[in-house]
This record gives structure tokens, C-alpha cells and sequence, in this order.
């Protein structure tokens, strides 16, 4: 399985400010109710974007200015909660290409990176910085650099950080496992004669 | 060299080190539901793979079941598709399935522990992240997405960093009306919501000697809630006592020999930690939340937090942000807040021990006028076993709606949710926006006698003063 090759992303951004945005609020636990990941794109977000009636509430990624954005811009603790995979993907499928928040909840992080989706961190002061320049000028064009761990923006660059594993994965274009863990699998059944509960 | 129970689990579970630095990590237990699953089922059919370990993998429906109402189609078509797919998907690949018709079904993380198939020194994931509840046994549990349950379904394994370990003892004995749920509930305040981001938390110190394997799950359970994706305890004669003569527990000489290897499993008495924390447990009182995730907790009788008190101008938004949606006031008490909904139940607090505890204070109570009271059990055993001590009809004489097995009101995907801006006193595990159906709903978190107690008084209360346990 040949996987594209993430050195960065670039594109427009859009900031949904605050902390701890859970997955939960990313894609309410109702709209889970499927058996496909397709269709999701239009339900991110959806509690805090529309009203009782399905209308649209003020919402960044109700603005008009910032229609088209591909880059994600938020707080800390991004992606906390619930580990469904159905958030990333919701992220995804609206059109985001990477997220740039102050960091990540663990079991989001990874689902992302699985995805092809990079999740970099910045500083609060760097991301005040772009969501400002972002404001300004909502057609600001936004790098990000996976492989040299920095966004640059409007004449200004951030230093940002990710994960070795997942900044390897995602710029040699091995950021979905299953062929790595194929090929290991004589290895796995190898090992799993050594663990008594694995017998059949 | 001393090692911590999380090393020596993952050394003995590792298959070899992957490209990117990361180990591909063998998975000796995985549990599906209807959620989760069928995506990845479709991405196995793609890929046109099969189950690798098909004798090595669980399902059961929770997320989804109505829990008055079950005869099948269900009056929800697109919950009824759901489990059709995960039959369709569980015979399709030859994996067991503890369906409705087994009489075993329940919430994921109640199942596996009651039928022993959780077992100490394993690993296991389920796409779910309270998964970590199985950590009680001394398994090393993941919550995982969906690409990875694919992954696991077609190997065996997924492609994992190793976490750091953050040692958390618990010392001394705790208060009457104190209960592992608070235990749990003043870590997370303590550590923060993220806290535990990067490490596996390891729960020891008298307290989690004391406690039974009931009680050390709601603490592991809510582990993720601080931010670590793991959490467990060593395994103990507790442990052992647990699992003896359950449906997959080892027999005979083989219960022996696994008795012997899960002994050796635990942590070394000199291995080291990354961090270890220390908490007293006179410190821990019965902990309610007030805000929009689980960290945002205080004791019964403490006040809101103010914007003013913050510590900084995260926090101050923070707290601003909860307390509009909450509808909440800064500074005001939190006992007293009336409120409209009451439910018991939870992969977090969905057991036997919970409804038994609980049984002993509404015996010959009432729930308030205009509170509506659910109690939905964790699993179709515990509900057997419940109905066969009369729990049922003490709750139901009470004013509780007694109900089937399932995650009901903990996540809303059945129809069991709340309507509008209704305050809940919940014993699950999240207090997110939106998180028990409606997205102006609002949930306060609580360990389940607590629960009833605010049912009982419509107003959320110090369960020792509703029920006269004292204090000492």
C-alpha cells in the first residue's frame, strides 16, 4: 500500500478558540450511529455551529471569511475524551488538512496521524500570533512544515513540534500501519506461542 | 533489572520495532461493539483480510440498546442496522459474539472482566476509551480508533509508543461515604484533565490494597479522563479471588500455573517510576463536578470556582466557558442546585457492588416529585443477579425506573437522553457539552449513592447527611 508522502500542508486556517474541546463536541455521540465514516464532514462541530432548529449559530467555521480553510487552529488538550475515530475523520471530511493546536489528547493524536491528518503543537503565544494574522486576513496562506517542524505565515515563522514516531510516519509516507504490521505478522505468530492465554 | 508492571507487560507483548520508532505490540485480548467496529470490518473486506485471531476477539452490543424497550427491530432504524451489522460481521469472521439472546451481554468493559476473560499480565484494546477499566486486573488496556480496531482485527496487533508511568498512591483509609468514584473524581482534579497525557497510571498504596476488583475498575476506568490512556493496578490475591471458576478463567493445574505468571507480572518493589504522586485519603471527599469536564470537581461542600480565582487566563476562560453552560453560579454552593434527572448505571459505575450499595439507602425512600430516576445494569448478569436479591423492586418501589443492560444515558446513543437544559446527577464518566443527548443538557458527575441521594432530595446533596452516615 503506497501512502502519500506529508512534508506539509498548506492552506488557509480557521481558529476555534478554546481548551479541552472534547470529542464529543468535535462529533456528537448521536450522529456515530452509522456504519460508514462518510457523510461525517457535515456533522463537525455541529452542537456548537447550529441551533435547536439546525440553524447556523456564530461559529468561526459558520463565517463566510473563513469558508474553504484547511488548517484547524486550537487551544490545549485538543481531541480529549472519547476515542472515536469518527472526530478525526468529521475533521477531515469538512476539508481540514492538519491541526495546529497548544497540544493533543493521546488517543486523538493517534487516530489523526493514522489518517494522514498532522497534528502539530505550538506555543499559546505562537497561536495567538497566527489566529491573529488569521483574523486580520483570513486569506493568510499557511505552511505547515511536518518534516522541519515550523509554520510560516504572512512573512512569519513558528517553531512546532510533533511526536518523532508520527512526523517519521507521516513525511516517509508510513503513517498507516496495517502494511508494516503484515509484513510482521509471521513474527506475531511466533510470539503468541510464548503467551498461554493466546491458545486456542 | 526492576520493572514496573507496564514494562514487563509490553516487553513480553512486543513483536519488533517498526520503521518509525514505534513497536508493533501484539493483542492478546480485543473487544468490539457496534460502534466502532463496522467501519473497520469494511476496511477488512477491502483489504481482503481475515480475522487474524478470530478465537481472541469479543463483541457485545451496549452503545445502542434501548433499554426499555428491546424487541427487535428496534423503533430506531439506524441503530437496528447497527447490530445487524455486527452479527452479520461476528458470524462472517467466526468471532464470538455475546449478543441479547446469550443472556451475557452488557456494556464492553463489564462483560469482559465478568466472563474472565480480562486477565492480569495481557494486553487488550476495544475501541472505546474507557477500555483502561480492565487495567484493574493488571492487563495493560488501550481505547483505539477505529483504523487501529482494523488493524488489530487483521494482525493481532497495532502500532503503539511506549508510555511513561506515573506511580499514584493512594495512602491511609478512606471516609465513610467515600467511594472509589471520588477516588478517582479528586485524582483528575488534582492531576488536571491532561495531566496524564503520555503516561500509564499505575494506582497503588493501601487504599487499592483494600479495594475490591469492583472498585479498582471505576478508578481505572476514568483514567483517560485525566489524560492517561491507561491505567491499572497490580495484580493481587483480590485479583485472583475475582476471576476463579469464571467462564474463561483458566481450571484446574492450568488456574495454577496462571495464578504463578500473573504473580509475576506485578511491579518490582524497586522498580522506578517516571513520576510518582501521593495522595491522602482523609484528603478525598465524596467529589461532585461542576463544570464541562471531569477535572472541573469539587467536593460536596466546597463552592463553585470563580473566574476570579483562576490561575491564569486559561483557566479564567475556562471557568467562564463552564459556568454559561452549566448555568451555574460563581462562588454559589453546589449542594443545593436542583435537579431534573437522575441516572445510575456506566461502564464507570454499572456493577453489582453499585446497586447493592446504593439499595441499602433507598430502601423505603422516594424520589423526589419531578425527578425521573434511571438504573440501568452494566450487563444482563448483573441484572440477573440483581433481580435475584430483589434490587429491582427496592429501586423500583423507590421510584427508579429499572431498566435493561446497557450505556444509556452515559452517552445518549439509545433513546434514554436528556431534553433541553435538564441538570443530571450522573454516575458515569462525562460531563461534556452535549455529552447525554442534548446539547444544552447538563450533567453532574457523581459517585452512585451520591446520585441517590440528589434523586431522593431533588437537589444535589451530601449523601452522609441524607442517609446519616457519619462523617467519622
Amino acid at each position: 500500500m503506497s501512502l502519500a508522502k506529508i512534508t506539509q500542508v498548506s492552506g488557509r486556517g480557521v481558529t476555534v478558540p478554546g481548551n479541552d474541546i472534547d470529542t464529543d463536541r468535535i462529533i456528537p455521540a448521536r450522529f456515530m450511529k452509522c456504519v460508514s465514516f462518510d457523510g461525517l464532514g457535515e456533522f463537525v462541530f455541529y452542537d456548537v455551529r447550529k441551533d435547536a432548529d439546525g440553524k447556523d449559530r456564530e461559529h468561526p467555521l459558520n463565517d463566510p471569511r473563513f469558508r474553504g480553510a484547511t488548517i484547524l487552529i486550537s487551544g490545549v488538550n485538543f481531541g480529549c475524551g472519547s476515542s472515536r475515530e469518527h472526530a478525526p475523520q468529521a475533521i477531515q471530511k469538512y476539508g481540514f488538512r492538519a491541526i495546529i493546536a497548544e497540544n493533543f489528547a493521546e488517543i486523538f493524536f493517534g487516530n489523526s496521524t493514522t489518517l494522514g491528518i498532522p497534528c502539530v503543537s505550538a506555543s499559546a503565544e505562537d497561536i495567538r500570533k497566527l489566529s491573529a494574522a488569521v483574523e486580520a486576513n483570513p486569506q493568510t496562506e499557511i505552511v505547515v512544515d511536518v518534516d522541519a517542524q515550523q509554520v510560516r505565515f504572512g512573512g512569519q515563522a513558528i517553531p512546532v513540534t510533533i511526536r518523532s514516531s508520527a512526523r517519521d510516519a507521516l513525511i516517509n509516507g508510513r503513517w498507516d500501519a496495517i502494511g508494516e504490521l503484515i509484513e510482521g505478522l509471521p513474527s506475531v505468530r511466533q510470539l503468541a506461542t510464548t503467551l498461554p492465554y493466546l491458545a486456542v | 533489572m526492576a520493572k514496573t508492571l507496564f514494562q514487563k507487560v509490553w516487553d513480553a507483548h512486543s513483536v519488533r520495532r517498526l520503521a518509525n520508532g514505534q513497536t508493533q505490540l501484539l493483542i492478546g485480548t480485543h473487544l468490539i461493539h457496534e460502534v466502532t467496529s463496522p467501519q473497520a470490518f469494511g476496511m477488512l473486506r477491502d483489504l481482503k483480510l481475515k480475522v487474524s485471531m478470530p478465537h481472541r476477539t469479543f463483541a457485545t452490543v451496549d452503545h445502542i440498546v434501548p433499554t426499555d424497550v428491546f424487541a427487535e427491530p428496534y423503533a430506531d432504524p439506524l441503530a437496528d442496522a447497527m447490530i445487524k451489522e455486527l452479527r452479520k460481521s461476528c458470524q462472517e469472521f467466526g468471532i464470538t459474539f455475546f449478543d441479547r439472546a446469550t443472556g451475557k451481554q452488557g456494556v464492553v468493559h463489564i462483560v469482559g472482566p465478568e466472563q474472565g476473560i480480562t486477565q492480569p499480565g495481557t494486553t487488550i484494546a476495544c475501541g472505546d476509551s474507557h477500555t483502561s477499566t480492565h487495567g484493574a486486573f493488571g492487563a495493560l488496556a488501550f481505547g483505539i480508533g477505529t483504523s487501529q480496531v482494523r488493524d488489530v482485527l487483521a494482525t493481532q496487533t497495532m502500532a503503539l509508543g511506549e508510555l511513561k508511568v506515573r506511580r499514584i498512591n493512594v495512602t491511609g483509609k478512606l471516609q465513610p461515604g467515600v467511594y472509589a468514584k471520588d477516588v478517582i473524581l479528586h485524582i483528575i482534579r488534582t492531576l488536571g484533565v491532561n495531566g496524564g497525557t503520555g503516561f500509564a497510571y499505575e494506582y497503588g498504596g493501601e487504599v487499592f490494597d483494600r479495594m475490591s476488583m469492583e472498585e479498582r475498575m471505576t478508578v481505572c476506568n476514568m483514567s483517560i479522563e485525566g489524560g492517561a490512556r491507561v491505567g491499572y493496578v497490580n495484580p493481587d490475591q483480590t485479583t485472583f479471588d475475582y476471576l476463579k471458576g469464571r467462564p474463561y478463567s483458566p481450571k484446574g493445574a492450568a488456574w495454577d500455573a496462571a495464578v504463578e505468571r500473573w504473580k509475576s507480572f506485578a511491579s518490582d518493589a524497586d522498580a522506578k517510576y517516571d513520576d510518582v504522586v501521593t495522595i491522602r485519603a482523609e484528603e478525598i471527599a465524596p467529589t461532585v463536578t461542576w463544570g464541562i469536564n471531569p477535572a472541573q470537581g469539587i467536593s460536596i461542600n466546597e463552592n463553585i470556582p470563580t473566574p476570579a480565582g483562576a490561575k491564569d487566563a486559561n483557566e479564567k476562560a475556562s471557568i467562564e466557558e463552564a459556568l454559561a453552560y452549566m448555568k451555574l453560579e460563581a462562588g454559589a454552593p453546589i449542594k443545593g442546585t436542583k435537579i431534573d434527572v437522575a441516572f445510575i448505571g456506566s461502564c464507570t459505575n454499572g456493577r453489582l457492588s453499585d446497586f447493592q450499595e446504593v439499595a441499602k439507602y433507598v430502601k423505603g425512600r422516594k424520589v423526589a416529585p419531578g425527578v425521573k430516576a434511571i438504573v440501568v445494569p452494566g450487563s444482563q448478569v448483573v441484572q440477573e443477579i440483581c433481580k435475584g436479591l430483589g434490587l429491582d423492586k427496592i429501586f423500583s418501589d423507590a421510584g427508579f425506573e429499572w431498566r435493561e443492560a446497557g450505556c444509556s444515558m452515559c452517552l445518549a446513543m439509545n433513546p434514554d437522553k436528556l431534553v433541553g437544559d435538564q441538570l443530571c446527577a450522573s454516575s458515569s464518566n462525562r460531563n461534556f457539552k452535549g455529552r447525554q443527548g442534548s446539547p444544552t443538557g447538563r450533567t453532574v458527575l457523581m459517585s452512585p449513592v451520591m446520585v441517590a441521594a440528589a434523586a431522593i432530595t431533588g437537589r444535589i446533596a451530601d449523601a452522609r447527611e441524607v442517609f446519616g452516615v457519619s462523617k467519622n
